[in-house]
C-alpha cells in the first residue's frame, strides 16, 4: 500500500481539470438550484450542447475554431429557452423531469448510428481542439511530489481556474445585485414576488439561461481538456455527481461549488486509487473473495450514492452553507 | 425480430475470422499448410495455417438454414487491386486463407463459381483489416438475392404488439410510481432501481436458489413486498417524520438510486445474464395475423390480469379508498382518523411489489442487467406524466402510449437505435400543451 501515491492522486484530481468541469457545471448548478431553487437535472444536456456545439462546428462543418466556441456558448443558451418556456411554469419535479428528459433525448442522438455522419455516433468527434493546445505555454509538465501534472493538463488548468475565478466574481457580484435578491426571493416564495409585480417567469428564465451558460462552458472546457467528445460523457450520472459536489460545499454559497468539486473528486480518486491497491497485488490488503479489483472500481460510486442520501439528510446546507438560506421545498 | 428473420431470408451470410497465430489451432486438427492454400482442392484448405496471418471466411446460406456453400472461389487482394492469394470454401463452407502479412484486404466472391440459382444483388466484396492479434472476427452479410420485405401492415401489427406488451411491462412499475408519488408527493428518482430489485431477485431465486421462473417470479414480487416495506421503515418513515421537505426527499432518492444502482454492480457484475427458462421462443400465430412467442403472451396475460386486479382492488376496497383519501389531503385523513402511516407503509410494500413484478416479467422478456432498470426510469417517468401524475389510471394510460410509441416509433421515421426518444419527446410536448397530463385533474401545477 502506497499512500503516496493515494495521496497525489487524490490532490492531484482536486486541483485537476476534472475538478474544474464540476466546479463550473456546479456553478452553473447553484444558479439554478442554490439561488433560484429551479431543480435542472439535466446539466449534463447543456454541457453536451456546449461540447458539441464547438465539435460539430469545426469538425463537421469545418468552420474556424473561435466560431466554434462561439456556437457552443450559443447553444445551451437556445437549449435553455426552448427547454424554459414549456417548463418553467410549473412545479419544480416537472421541471426535474422535463430537464432530465431533454438531456438523455441529446444524449441518444448525439450517440446514434443514424447521426453518425454529423455527430460521430458513439465514437464521438475529435480533432477541433489544435487550437487550444497550441496556445499552451508549457513545455514540460509539473512534479511537485504531491501533485502531478502534464503539461497540457497544467494548461487546461490555468484556462480553467481562471474561468472558475471569472465565474465565481460574477456571481458574487449579480447575487448581491437587487437581481440576485429576486431570484433568491423567487426561491423562497414565487407567490410573494409575483405580488410584488416581479415577472418571475422572465427572472427564473434569465436564471435558467445563465446556469445553463455555464454548464456549456462546463462542456466546452470538457471538450478541449479531453480533446475528443463522447455522447457517453454526458450521462445523468454526471449531474447527479455536479450535484453531490454542489451540495457537498454548500449550495447558495459563491465559493460552495468551486470547493465541493474539489473535495468530490478527491475523494473519488483518492478512495479509486486506495481501493484500486487494496485489491491489486499478489497478496490484497482486501481478501478477493469480499472485493475483486473490479469490484474495487465500485465502492466509490457506492459511496457517493450513500454519501449524497447522509449529506442530503443530516446536513443539506453542505459545508459552508447557511442552513437557513436553503429553505428548499416544493410548494 | 421477425423483421430481421425475414430480411435474413435468402440471403448469404458469410463469416469471416481473422487469426492470427494465437488464435488458431483450437478448431480442426493442425495440418501445417502455409502458403500452399491456393492451389489446394476444396475439402483441404478448411483449417487453419500453423504460422503466419490468415483470413477466414465461411460462407453459409441462410436462405437454407444455414447450410454452408462449398467449392466457392475467394480472391484476397491488397489495397492496391494485386491479387494475393486464392482459396476454395471446403464442405462446411470453410477455408482459410493465409496472407502475407498483417493489413487490409478485399475479400471478394467470385460470382461465376457459386451454386445455381444463387444471385448477389450487393457488392461481392469485404475489405476485411487483419490488424489484431488474437481471434479477430468480423460477421457480415454479402448482398442478398431478394430481400422481402415484410408488408406494412404485419410490421404495424408486430410492432403494436411489441408495444402493447412493453407498454405494460412500463404500467406496472408506473402503478408503483404513482402510487407512491400519490401518498408521499415523493417523485422517487430511484425508481428504476426498484425495477432492477425484481429483475435480480428474479434471477438469484431461478439462478441461484434453482426455482423454476414462474415461483422466482412470485418469489421476486414477494421480496419486492418485503423490500418496500424495509424501505419505508429505515429510510423514508424516518424522513417525513424528520419533516425534510419534498425536494430535499427527491435528492435523497437519487442518491438512493445510485447506491443500489452500484451495488447491483458490486454484487452482480456488469453483464448481462439471462434466466434458466424462456431463452429464445419460436412465434405461434394466433388468430391468423397475431405472432408471439408463449413467454410473450404469459407476460402480457400477467401484467394484464394483475393490472386489472390491483386497479379494481384500489377502486372498491376500503385500503384503496384510504390511499385515495391520504393522496387527496393527508393531514385531513389523520384528523379523520386514519393512520396515514399505515396507509403510505402499504402504499410503498404495494408499490415496490408491483414494480418488482415489473423487473421480473423484464427479466424473462430479454435479460437481466444491474442498469435495466434505471434505462427504463425515464420512459416510466413520461408514462406517469403523460397519464397524470399521481392518478391511477393515468399511469396505465400513459405507459399504453408510450409502449406503443416506443415501439411503433421506428415505423415512422424514429431512428430505431434510439427508440426512447420519440417517448421522451412527448412527454416535453405534453408538460407544453396539457401539463396536468391526459387524465390529471386540472389544477394549478405551476
Amino acid at each position: 500500500m502506497d499512500f503516496m501515491q493515494v495521496l497525489t492522486s487524490a490532490f492531484s484530481s482536486a486541483l485537476g481539470p476534472q475538478a474544474i468541469v464540476f466546479a463550473l457545471a456546479a456553478i452553473g448548478l447553484n444558479i439554478h438550484f442554490g439561488y433560484t431553487g429551479l431543480l435542472n437535472f439535466g446539466q449534463a444536456g447543456f454541457m453536451a450542447v456546449g461540447a458539441y456545439g464547438l465539435a460539430v462546428t469545426v469538425v463537421t462543418l469545418e468552420f474556424p475554431f473561435w466560431l466554434g466556441i462561439a456556437i457552443g456558448l450559443m447553444a445551451p443558451i437556445v437549449l435553455a429557452i426552448v427547454l424554459g418556456v414549456p417548463t418553467l411554469r410549473l412545479r419544480a419535479d416537472y421541471l426535474a423531469i422535463a430537464t432530465i428528459a431533454t438531456a438523455e433525448i441529446l444524449r441518444l442522438i448525439f450517440g446514434a448510428v443514424e447521426y453518425k455522419d454529423v455527430f460521430g455516433g458513439t465514437n464521438g468527434l475529435n480533432g477541433y481542439a489544435r487550437t487550444f493546445q497550441d496556445f499552451n505555454p508549457y513545455s514540460s509538465g509539473l512534479d511537485l511530489g504531491i501533485v502531478r501534472f502534464r503539461a497540457d493538463d497544467l494548461w487546461s488548468m490555468t484556462v480553467g481556474w481562471t474561468l472558475v475565478a471569472l465565474g465565481c466574481i460574477l456571481v458574487w457580484a449579480l447575487m448581491r445585485s437587487p437581481w440576485g435578491r429576486v431570484l433568491r426571493s423567487i426561491r423562497e416564495d414565487e407567490d410573494a414576488v409575483r405580488s410584488l409585480g416581479k415577472n418571475v417567469f422572465f427572472y427564473k428564465m434569465q436564471a435558467l439561461i445563465l446556469g445553463g451558460l455555464f454548464g456549456g462552458i462546463a462542456g466546452i472546457f470538457y471538450a478541449l481538456k479531453q480533446a475528443s467528445v463522447v455522447p457517453t460523457d454526458y450521462s445523468t450520472q454526471f449531474t447527479f455527481f455536479a450535484y453531490t459536489a454542489l451540495l457537498i460545499g454548500g449550495a447558495a454559497r459563491v465559493l460552495g461549488p468551486v470547493v465541493g468539486a474539489m473535495i468530490f473528486w478527491f475523494l473519488m480518486s483518492g478512495l479509486g486509487t486506495f481501493f484500486g491497491q487494496a485489491t491489486s497485488g499478489a497478496d490484497p490488503l482486501i481478501p478477493t473473495w469480499a472485493m475483486t479489483d473490479v469490484q474495487a472500481s465500485v465502492v466509490r460510486l457506492i459511496l457517493v450514492g450513500l454519501g449524497l442520501m447522509l449529506l442530503m439528510i443530516y446536513r443539506p446546507q453542505g459545508i459552508f452553507g447557511d442552513r437557513k438560506e436553503l429553505a428548499i421545498d416544493a410548494r | 425480430m421477425r423483421l430481421t428473420l425475414k430480411v435474413l431470408v435468402s440471403a448469404f451470410l458469410a463469416l469471416l475470422v481473422l487469426c492470427a497465430p494465437i488464435g488458431a489451432g483450437a478448431t480442426e486438427a493442425p495440418t501445417p499448410s502455409p502458403g500452399t492454400a491456393t492451389e489446394e482442392p476444396p475439402g483441404e484448405a478448411n483449417t487453419p495455417p500453423q504460422d503466419g496471418p490468415y483470413i477466414g471466411v465461411t460462407l453459409l446460406n441462410s436462405a437454407d438454414d444455414g447450410a454452408p456453400l462449398p467449392g466457392v472461389t475467394l480472391t484476397v487482394q491488397s489495397p492496391e487491386g494485386q491479387a494475393v492469394a486464392e482459396g476454395v470454401t471446403g464442405p462446411e463452407g470453410r477455408v482459410f486463407i493465409p496472407i502475407p502479412e498483417r493489413g487490409s484486404y478485399v475479400v471478394s466472391i467470385d460470382p461465376t463459381t457459386l451454386p445455381a440459382g444463387i444471385q448477389f444483388d450487393g457488392s461481392t466484396e469485404r475489405t476485411v483489416n487483419a490488424l489484431l492479434d488474437g481471434g479477430n472476427f468480423a460477421q457480415f452479410q454479402i448482398g442478398a438475392e431478394e430481400r422481402v420485405q415484410t408488408p406494412f401492415a404485419e410490421r404495424l401489427v408486430t410492432a403494436t404488439l411489441g408495444g402493447i406488451k412493453f407498454g405494460l411491462i412500463v404500467a406496472l412499475a408506473a402503478l408503483g410510481l404513482n402510487l407512491i408519488f400519490g401518498t408521499t408527493k415523493l417523485t422517487n428518482f430511484s425508481h428504476g432501481e426498484l425495477i432492477t430489485f425484481g429483475a435480480i431477485a428474479t434471477y438469484v431465486a431461478n439462478r441461484g436458489l434453482g426455482l423454476p421462473v414462474i415461483y422466482a417470479v412470485v418469489a421476486a414480487v414477494l421480496a419486492g413486498a418485503v423490500f418496500g416495506y424495509l424501505q419505508d421503515k429505515v429510510l423514508w418513515k424516518p424522513l417525513r417524520n424528520k419533516g425534510i421537505g419534498v425536494i430535499a426527499m427527491m435528492i435523497v432518492s437519487i442518491g438512493f438510486g445510485l447506491f443500489l444502482r452500484f451495488i447491483y454492480q458490486y454484487t452482480f457484475g456488469g453483464s448481462r445474464r439471462s434466466l434458466s427458462e424462456y431463452g429464445a421462443q419460436r412465434r405461434d400465430e394466433y388468430l391468423g395475423f397475431i405472432n408471439l412467442a408463449p413467454k410473450e403472451l404469459g407476460i402480457i396475460v400477467v401484467a394484464a390480469v394483475v393490472l386489472t386486479i390491483t386497479c379494481i382492488a384500489l377502486m372498491k376496497t376500503r385500503l384503496g379508498k384510504a390511499m385515495r383519501a391520504v393522496a387527496d389531503n393527508p393531514a385531513l385523513s389523520a384528523s379523520s382518523g386514519m393512520r396515514v402511516d399505515g396507509v403510505v407503509r402499504s402504499v410503498w410494500i404495494l408499490g415496490t411489489a408491483l414494480t418488482a413484478l415489473s423487473g421480473a416479467l423484464l427479466a424473462i422478456n430479454s435479460q437481466v442487467n444491474f442498469l435495466m432498470g434505471f434505462k427504463l426510469l425515464l420512459l416510466v417517468f413520461a408514462a406517469v406524466t403523460l397519464g397524470g401524475l399521481g392518478t391511477i389510471w393515468g399511469a396505465l394510460v400513459g405507459s399504453m402510449i408510450i409502449g406503443l410509441l416506443y415501439e411503433v416509433g421506428p415505423l415512422f421515421g424514429v431512428p430505431s437505435s434510439i427508440k426512447e426518444v420519440g417517448a421522451l419527446i412527448v412527454l416535453i410536448l405534453i408538460l407544453l400543451i396539457r401539463p396536468q397530463g391526459i387524465l390529471g385533474r386540472r389544477e394549478r401545477i405551476g
